[in-house]
């Protein structure tokens, strides 16, 4: 009767030795009972991973899952290896996981520790006068097995037993919790069980805490009758891989340890494990570039000793390790101690599970897609850049898009700052995530496969969609390749728009269709529906822009501003009969009163860039805007959303400067004080180099146009072959960008 | 050099931590049976127990000298016994003097072999003098020689204390480094040398907030195992310790009896907390900080002279408006930035505050 903690080194040395010594021929281990099928499959896996066990929840039950962890570390883990390698028989003796998924209110869903009436650690700590229970088992037990080149301590489990008889009897003197009692009452059965099928040496592996009420004999009819009562549920289980950054307690898993990476050191490390952990921050913190030397290492290896001496702890554990690291490996500097004390701590690793075990068909086919897209799930955060011209690329992508869809996040799409414009990169971050491998099994709702599961789910989602959501929807369809779920959303988007008559909301749906037709472009598919879709939104905005963009509030208008540049950049993409439409509706826009001044100087810096409107005109229709008859706040407007966030226009033409610093120098100081922080933050969001060009035309402005600096002439002989250049490389990017703005 | 053991005479204004606490000492003394550091008086263990106080078996109360995070003094004191010097880093008023001088009283019983670093400590001070009229009219010798507070604690293993250990030019703080790593101090006049013995070691106190003046060089830092003392953690610790400072002050200053000074310890440190941190205390509004540091030592000093003015010119009770002048004086530095920066925290955070309109009026009257 072998009683641990979960997750200790100490203990799982002194488990291993042992099980070694006692040599028996069945091990029992705490764990669901109905996972004992995967037991077979202990010899391919590498830890850290994690019994799932996973009630898919049909018909209206409740979908959960639960999660039993094993790290190398962990005394279970050894006991099972052990079995394993020996040959002999093993099998989890806990309640099976059918039962304790559907027991409701067990807050921490079975992972080991289940309710219970105090901290029974915190006692006996307590009574060794020690306040921190972890450090206290940590002296006691899980440091005891390191003493150097000694003999091998001797057995700590019979102590162990003891004293947990004597706590439960103080703290837990009463009948126990029912779940509680009925997975002490499974034991009890696995190990009669064990018994009848003629095993004489059996090893328990379980909580320390569980031990005192294994030994003691009810009658089995007793707990028969304690187990008959109890739901069922149907579960699935398999071994999933699992990580250290899960198992830490700070990722809230309850039976948690503080810091999983001292404790695979401890149990990896052969000999003078806080030596080799020093040297290994050592070794980081020069990586980092900070002068490390052995005398640091030395010196910090002696306070270690010197601290856990004052202590009075056998040796020195994780915290002497840790203020070592900060007082002399770092020179008191907490922040450098920071950088490397979580590396370490954690020690990230991802374990791994043979295609071997049962997986849900979804899993399965996931796995295919990733071999075959030479995709490796890993735990470290990676970037990825996708060429979507390439066939992998794009399978990539889609498949992608597809787990997003299915709420599987392993890649993030990342804002590409470079190519923000670029329609055949995509740039994505990947990190595997163990909870993902729940989150798959969790879509396997949905589909055998991940296309499929995709496609229902897309499905699903449209049904309930307003209709901006609809036209994102169709966006990510197409990216993730999902031609069939696409029309039916688009068809649903239809639908919608007819009912609805609100302009602004149309605005907003266009840009993601437009964008959408021209991934299509790229990938390869077909975007006639959505052009479709996308020109009738589009004509439906042109036709209602008028009264919407009428009336506005100053906050209200920006955000119509940004509206009216995405849609004219969608227009462009859509192209034909409605980016004609389009362009009128500007132009009619433009005469318009009561449009806020923003949206009108940007429309008319819309209509002179695409070259609708001449100078001449364009210069009348500024003045006019700017006249001292008109509010000095609408012109600064005015100006803000014509400039638009670049001052070169200024620069190059005179006539437009001129007008602007007429209308400056005209205003009176009560309307000067009143558009001056408009024209400040219009004026601030330019670079400084145009702000100096500005400047420097500003101060010939009034001088001789004879004496006023004039840029020079363009050398037409010097200019053609870099004219040539790039009249070439524009023309190649309009041929492979086909619809690029 | 007083000796230690004699008791000081009663009207000396501040004694020695070796006087003030010397029953406790002298109790752990008795008590303690653990292993002790060749050289020192009280094993590691007592050493803590004396910082950080405790009931000891016979009975004794040791009142707890530094409130704060226990593994501090732990790495300080295990540092001290693996014969490498300690550095104290931290902001103004964190205690690290304090801190220094009770662990000098507690290991070797003499906190008073002190260098106060200063931009103009010399050399003399960190290692030897000479008495010149004996120089001039013996020659060098054994008799001319005035030793520095290193040079005789190295020869009577003593601890030895610097403070301020940047304020001192680099030259000088180089000094330190045969003293630290040879452990011993070369006396070429003489052709001699003091080794040190056993107990000897060096505590050091640096003030992170003037780094720059003269950083110690990465030989001197390596020599050192550096402890950063952090400003007390929560509202209630900082209180704690200031109520019982105010309390040992006032008396030792023989300050009449003040009353019902908990409420206004408890703002004063309020205010120095919230403003130090740029943020009330329930997270919910930013403040501007000042450029004062507005350490607890500070919230100290606020509170006693509040103590002095309540004893000697109010009712014996200490009120809102004996601490405004405190506090305006020890927030408000620069009076134009600090000012608004006060002007806007009493505006904003004091005046609704319930309880707190005595103390915003107050404020008010002084500020104006």
């Amino acid at each position: 009767m072998l009683g641990v903690r979960h997750h200790g080194p100490g203990s799982a040395r002194a488990v291993r030795a042992e099980l070694e010594d006692f040599a028996p021929d069945a091990v029992l281990v705490e764990g669901p009972s109905d996972a004992d099928p995967l037991l077979s499959l202990v010899g391919g896996l590498e830890p850290p991973v994690a019994l799932l066990a996973h009630a898919p929840g049909g018909r209206g039950g409740p979908r959960r899952s639960a999660f039993w962890p094993f790290a190398s570390f962990s005394p279970e883990w050894q006991a099972l290896h052990y079995a394993h390698e020996h040959g002999c028989d093993v099998r989890f003796c806990d309640l099976p996981a059918s039962v304790s998924l559907a027991v409701e209110g067990d807050g921490d869903g079975g992972n080991g520790k289940g309710a219970r009436p105090a901290d029974p650690l915190a006692e006996l700590a307590a009574a060794a006068g020690y306040d921190d229970a972890e450090r206290w088992w940590d002296d006691t037990v899980e440091h005891r097995s390191r003493e150097r080149g000694s003999a091998p301590p001797p057995s700590p489990f019979a102590a162990i037993a003891e004293a947990m008889t004597e706590v439960r009897a103080r703290t837990a003197p009463g009948p126990l919790p029912l779940h509680e009692a009925s997975r002490e009452a499974h034991m009890r059965r696995t190990v009669r069980s064990a018994l009848r099928a003629g095993h004489a040496r059996i090893a328990v592996v379980c909580g320390a805490w569980h031990v005192p009420a294994l030994l003691e004999r009810p009658k089995a009819a007793d707990d028969a009758a304690l187990l008959r009562r109890l739901p069922r549920v149907t579960a699935e289980t398999t071994w999933i891989p699992w990580s250290h950054g899960r198992l830490s307690a700070s990722s809230g898993y309850g039976a948690g340890v503080r810091a999983p990476g001292w404790y695979h050191h401890l149990f990896t490390a052969p000999d003078r494990p806080l030596e080799r952990w020093l040297s290994e921050a050592a070794r980081l913190l020069r990586a980092e570039g900070e002068h490390v030397s052995t005398a640091h290492v030395i010196e910090g290896v002696r306070l270690c000793e010197a601290l856990a001496a004052l202590r009075g702890r056998p040796l020195p554990g994780l915290d002497e390790a840790g203020e070592a690291v900060v007082s002399v490996l770092c020179e008191g500097s907490a922040l450098k101690a920071e950088r490397v004390r979580a590396a370490m701590e954690t020690a990230e690793r991802l374990g791994r599970v043979p295609l071997s075990v049962p997986r849900v068909p979804l899993q399965r086919d996931l796995e295919a897609q990733q071999r075959r897209l030479r995709l490796r799930p890993e735990a470290e955060p990676r970037d990825l850049d996708l060429d979507l011209r390439e066939e992998n690329g794009r399978a990539r992508s889609a498949l992608l898009h597809r787990l997003r869809m299915l709420d599987v996040d392993w890649g993030v799409p990342l804002a590409d700052p470079v190519r923000v414009l670029g329609s055949f990169h995509e740039r994505w971050r990947l990190a595997w995530l163990p909870e993902m491998e729940a989150a798959v099994v969790d879509a396997s709702l949905w589909g055998t496969d991940v296309a499929s599961a995709a496609d229902a789910r897309t499905r699903e989602r449209a049904a309930h969609a307003g209709l901006t959501d609809l036209t994102a929807l169709a966006e990510r369809c197409l990216k993730a390749g999902l031609d069939g779920a696409l029309e039916a959303v688009l068809d649903r988007a239809s639908a919608r728009a007819a009912h609805v008559a609100d302009t602004a909301a149309f605005m907003d749906a266009v840009p993601p269709l437009a964008r959408a037709a021209r991934y299509g472009d790229v990938r390869g598919t077909g975007s006639a529906p959505l052009r479709r879709v996308a020109a009738m939104l589009l004509d439906r905005v042109c036709a209602g822009i008028g009264p919407a963009v009428s009336g506005l509030s100053e906050e209200a208008a920006a955000g119509m501003c940004g509206a009216v540049e995405a849609v004219h950049r969608s227009a462009a993409l859509i192209g034909g009969a409605s980016e004609r439409s389009w362009w009128e509706a500007l132009v009619r826009l433009s005469t318009r009163t009561g449009v806020p001044g923003l949206v009108a100087g940007r429309v008319h810096r819309l209509l002179r860039d695409g070259g609708r409107l001449d100078d001449g005109e364009l210069l009348r229709r500024l003045s006019r805007a700017v006249s001292r008859g008109s509010d000095p706040q609408r012109a600064a407007a005015w100006i803000t959303g014509f400039l638009g966030g670049e001052g070169l226009v200024l620069v190059h033409d005179e006539g437009l400067l001129h007008l602007v610093d007429e209308w400056l120098c005209g205003l009176d100081g009560e309307s000067f004080d009143a558009v001056l922080p408009l024209l400040r933050r219009t004026f601030g969001g330019f670079s400084n180099g145009e702000r100096r060009a500005i400047a420097q035309r500003v101060r010939t402005i009034g001088a001789d146009p004879r004496t006023a600096s004039r840029a020079p002439e363009a050398d037409l002989d010097r200019a053609s072959a870099a004219m040539a250049t790039a009249a070439l490389l524009l023309d190649r990017e309009t041929s492979t960008t086909s619809g690029e703005p | 050099m007083t000796p230690t053991d004699a008791g000081p005479p009663a009207d000396v204004l501040r004694p020695h931590a070796e006087q003030r606490h010397a029953d406790e000492l002298a109790a752990l003394a008795r008590a303690d049976d653990r292993a002790r550091p060749p050289g020192w008086r009280l094993s590691p263990w007592a050493v803590v127990t004396y910082v950080l106080g405790g009931e000891l078996d016979d009975g004794t109360l040791v009142s707890p000298k530094y409130v704060g995070d226990r593994r501090i003094v732990e790495v300080a004191v295990a540092t001290l016994a693996t014969d490498r010097a300690l550095l104290l880093v931290g902001a103004p008023g964190t205690a690290k003097t304090w801190l220094s001088e009770h662990l000098a009283a507690a290991v070797s019983g003499d906190s008073s072999l002190m260098v106060q670093g200063t931009a103009g400590t010399s050399e003399d001070a960190v290692r030897y003098g000479w008495d010149y009229a004996r120089l001039l009219s013996e020659g060098p010798s054994r008799r001319a020689l005035v030793p520095g507070p290193v040079m005789t604690a190295m020869a009577e293993g003593r601890l030895a204390r610097v403070e301020e250990l940047t304020r001192i030019p680099s030259e000088v703080q180089d000094a330190l480094i045969t003293v630290l790593s040879e452990k011993t101090l070369p006396v070429p006049e003489l052709g001699e040398e003091v080794q040190a013995r056993r107990g000897f070691n060096l505590i050091a106190t640096a003030n992170d907030r003037d780094r720059g003046v003269n950083a110690p060089s990465g030989a001197l830092r390596r020599r050192f195992n550096t402890v950063h003392m952090p400003s007390p953690a929560t509202a209630e610790e900082e209180v704690a310790i200031v109520a019982r400072r105010v309390d040992e002050m006032g008396r030792s200053l023989g300050l009449p009896e003040v009353s019902s000074g908990m409420e206004e310890i408890r703002r004063v440190v309020t205010v120095f907390r919230e403003l130090r941190r740029g943020a009330t205390e329930d997270g919910r509004a930013e403040v501007a900080s000042p450029g004062a540091t507005l350490s607890t030592a500070e919230a100290i000093s606020v509170l006693t002279q509040g103590m002095a003015l309540a004893a000697h010119f109010g009712d014996g009770v200490l009120r809102p408006a004996d601490v405004a002048a405190g506090v305006h004086g020890a927030v408000v530095r620069d009076p134009v930035a600090d000012g608004v920066v006060w002007r806007e925290y009493l505006e904003t955070v004091a005046r609704d505050r319930d309880g707190w309109g005595e103390f915003y009026r107050a404020c008010r009257e002084v500020g104006d």
